[in-house]
């Protein structure tokens, strides 16, 4: 079976502090997999291991076919594969929401002006936005800001979407928008990982729950073993965060 | 390109040379100790003053900022003997030095005193201190502080600066190393070592300017900030 | 005794277009020079980066008029008997230029925060792109006060071009003086012409910063 995303015993460590200590999971194509558990459980670093933003001491990655962990990985071509989205938007300040979805299609996959241009008003569309193109990040709200970025992303026509707690830095009222754009790709059949700390979200839209506990994945399974966690570490982290 | 390198040939100069070091070393070290006292008065004036005084101050530093220092040099040493005063080439030097100084250490300290959040002045005034005892512990010390760094800069370029006052003859490296050159014919060699001497003492200036500031700033070496 | 006049303050008009010429010499040769190194500054080669140091260190820890003087006397080493002055100015000023604004453009560059990078390179854009098309048009915002700023020290040292043979303000300033004597009233009105230059370019500098800071980075 081809896994999208396979990693296996990956160890990650920052200075004397060891991050990730022997992690593995895979998900499938067409599946929506969230990493939940304690801030400092590791969850975010492995998400940035997947997309080669830190570099691994020991372990595979493979996700899209692509090595990650080997040196020679052709990152660009990784990049074409796998979008992310970020905590903190990272939007390009001088270039509209239009202009910032523009940018990688026209440089890395040579499209003309035009067809970036009708590409971004589609994916803008997508994301409920379609009347902000020419706005610029500063002039939109958090909200609609993570919506341009996850608008960004799919716009290079991504096999895999990686969330990284993309609501933790938006107002209640402005999460639920972001996260209707995330069901909405989830339904349409994109392959997802998201970490997050929205449980009912997660146990809603997740084909998979993946909990890390101390730099492992302490438990895995369906959305439902947030309702009946087998052991006790995930029962008093469901506990704390419900 | 087949000319032979002599170093060898400066060998007999080498007391000359560190005289020349001494006497850039001592010509800056006066220049930046009076450039700092009335860089800072003026500052204090620029930011407390009646509005004549401000005018007057802001002038003096737009002037000083906009023109090139061997004009300042000239106008202190050529200018001031038509007046019919006369000047030796090394005082003349070191008065030019510290107009110029002290505009640049005016607009620094300026800047840090502008940092001070307005509610340290309140908390002073709240303790009882007088408005002096206000003005040095709350405002001007912490000012020099935190602009420390920008003022230490500043001090080693005046110390490269002084080079420029050997076009009026003053005694400094650089007019040591016109004359050495001019006995021994080996002028790229001379300026070499003399560039090489600039480059160590600009290194030793700051270094200097470390080492001080860790003495006067207890806060920063108690909590191992950098300076 | 001949006085001050027309004659000569036309000369000096003269010599305030020489400087204003190799004001802009030195800051575009510097410019190129100095973005060179700046980007080598922040190569990601680990040999680069630190030529790269030791160049700017060299550079700022030598006083120009040293620098000039070896310029001098070492293109005469490399068997070019009569170097132009203008040559000797120009290569002396771009060097002493390229020192400071490559590390002023290093620091402006370096303020626009990481997860731009980031962003930028999980997009798939390669180093140049990334460079180009995110970093810099942020990065130049930032570096137009300082450098329009800069631009003032270059005018006021381009003064020191003088010792090469170079025919600037300050030297036209002492040519007429060995003729008049009138230095007070000669470097007065050289110091007015040198402050004509250079005071636009500080109020704009300042006006840009403010611009700035109220538009936020």
């Amino acid at each position: 079976m081809s896994a999208v995303v396979r990693l296996s015993d990956v160890h990650k460590r920052f200075g004397a502090v060891t991050v990730l200590n022997g992690v593995s999971f895979e998900v499938g194509r067409g599946e929506v997999a969230a990493v939940i558990g304690q801030s400092g459980s590791g969850k975010s670093t492995a998400l940035r291991c997947i997309d080669a933003l830190e570099r691994i001491e020991q372990g595979t990655i493979e996700v899209c076919g692509h090595a990650v962990h080997d040196p020679k990985l052709d990152r660009r071509a990784l990049r074409c594969d796998v979008g992310i989205v970020f905590q903190s938007y990272n939007l390009f300040p001088h270039l509209t929401a239009e202009q910032n979805i523009m940018l990688a299609p026209t440089c890395v996959k040579s499209l003309s002006k035009a067809d970036a241009r009708t590409l971004a008003r589609d994916v803008l569309a997508r994301v409920g936005l379609a009347e902000k193109a020419d706005h610029y990040p500063e002039q939109l709200s958090g909200g609609q800001q993570q919506r341009v970025a996850i608008a960004r992303s799919l716009a290079m026509q991504p096999k895999l979407m990686l969330f990284d707690e993309v609501t933790s830095a938006l107002d209640p009222q402005l999460t639920g928008e972001v996260l209707k754009v995330m069901e909405d790709l989830a339904r349409g059949g994109m392959t997802m990982i998201l970490v997050t700390h929205e449980m009912s979200f997660a146990r809603k839209v997740a084909s998979k729950i993946i909990y890390m506990h101390k730099g492992t994945v302490w438990e895995t399974g369906p959305g439902a073993i947030i309702d009946a966690p087998q052991t006790l570490e995930l029962r008093k982290f469901v506990g704390g965060e419900m | 390109m087949s000319y032979q390198f002599d170093f060898l040939a400066l060998l007999p100069y080498w007391r000359e040379f560190a005289l020349g070091v001494w006497l850039t070393l001592e010509l800056s070290a006066i220049a930046t100790v009076l450039g700092f006292v009335f860089g800072t008065l003026c500052a204090i004036g620029r930011s407390g003053g009646s509005p004549a005084v401000k005018w007057a101050i802001a002038a003096y530093v737009e002037v000083i900022r906009n023109t090139p220092l061997l004009v300042q040099i000239f106008l202190v040493y050529f200018g001031i003997a038509t007046l019919g005063v006369h000047l030796s080439a090394n005082f003349a030097a070191v008065a030019a030095l510290v107009v110029n100084v002290t505009a640049y250490t005016c607009e620094i300290v300026r800047a840090g005193i502008e940092s001070i959040h307005k509610a340290q002045l309140e908390a002073a005034e709240c303790l009882g201190l007088s408005r002096a005892q206000t003005y040095w512990h709350v405002i001007l010390r912490p000012a020099v502080e935190r602009v420390y760094p920008a003022l230490t800069s500043q001090y080693v370029l005046l110390m490269l600066a002084s080079s420029i006052t050997s076009q009026i003859s003053a005694e400094e490296l650089t007019a040591v190393a016109n004359r050495i050159q001019s006995d021994t014919f080996r002028s790229f060699e001379t300026y070499i070592v003399v560039g090489v001497l600039y480059i160590l003492l600009s290194m030793v200036v700051r270094i200097g300017f470390g080492l001080f500031g860790l003495l006067v700033f207890v806060r920063r070496r108690k909590l191992g900030t950098s300076l | 005794m001949p006085t001050f006049t027309l004659v000569h303050l036309e000369y000096l008009s003269w010599a305030a277009l020489w400087t204003i010429g190799l004001s802009v010499i030195a800051f575009i040769g510097g410019g190129i020079l100095g973005f060179g190194v700046a980007m080598a500054r922040i190569a990601p080669s680990r040999v680069l980066r630190t030529a790269a140091m030791v160049y700017i260190q060299l550079v700022q820890g030598t006083p120009l008029l040293i620098l000039l003087f070896l310029i001098y006397f070492g293109v005469a080493i490399l068997g070019f008997n009569q170097v132009p002055a203008i040559l000797a100015a120009s290569l002396g000023l771009t060097i002493y230029a390229s020192g400071f604004l490559a590390e002023i453009w290093r620091g402006c560059i370096q303020s626009v925060p990481k997860t731009q990078w980031e962003a930028a390179e999980c997009l798939a854009l390669t180093r140049w792109q990334r460079m180009t098309r995110v970093i810099l048009p942020q990065a130049i915002r930032i570096a137009t006060p300082p450098t329009v700023g800069f631009m003032v020290q270059i005018v006021k040292n381009t003064s020191l071009a003088s010792v090469v043979g170079f025919i600037e303000l300050a030297q036209a300033g002492k040519i007429i003086n060995t003729s008049i004597y009138e230095p007070f009233t000669i470097f007065v009105i050289v110091a007015i012409f040198y402050f004509l230059i250079c005071f636009p370019l500080s109020t704009w500098s300042r006006s840009l910063e403010r611009k700035l800071n109220v538009s936020g980075r």
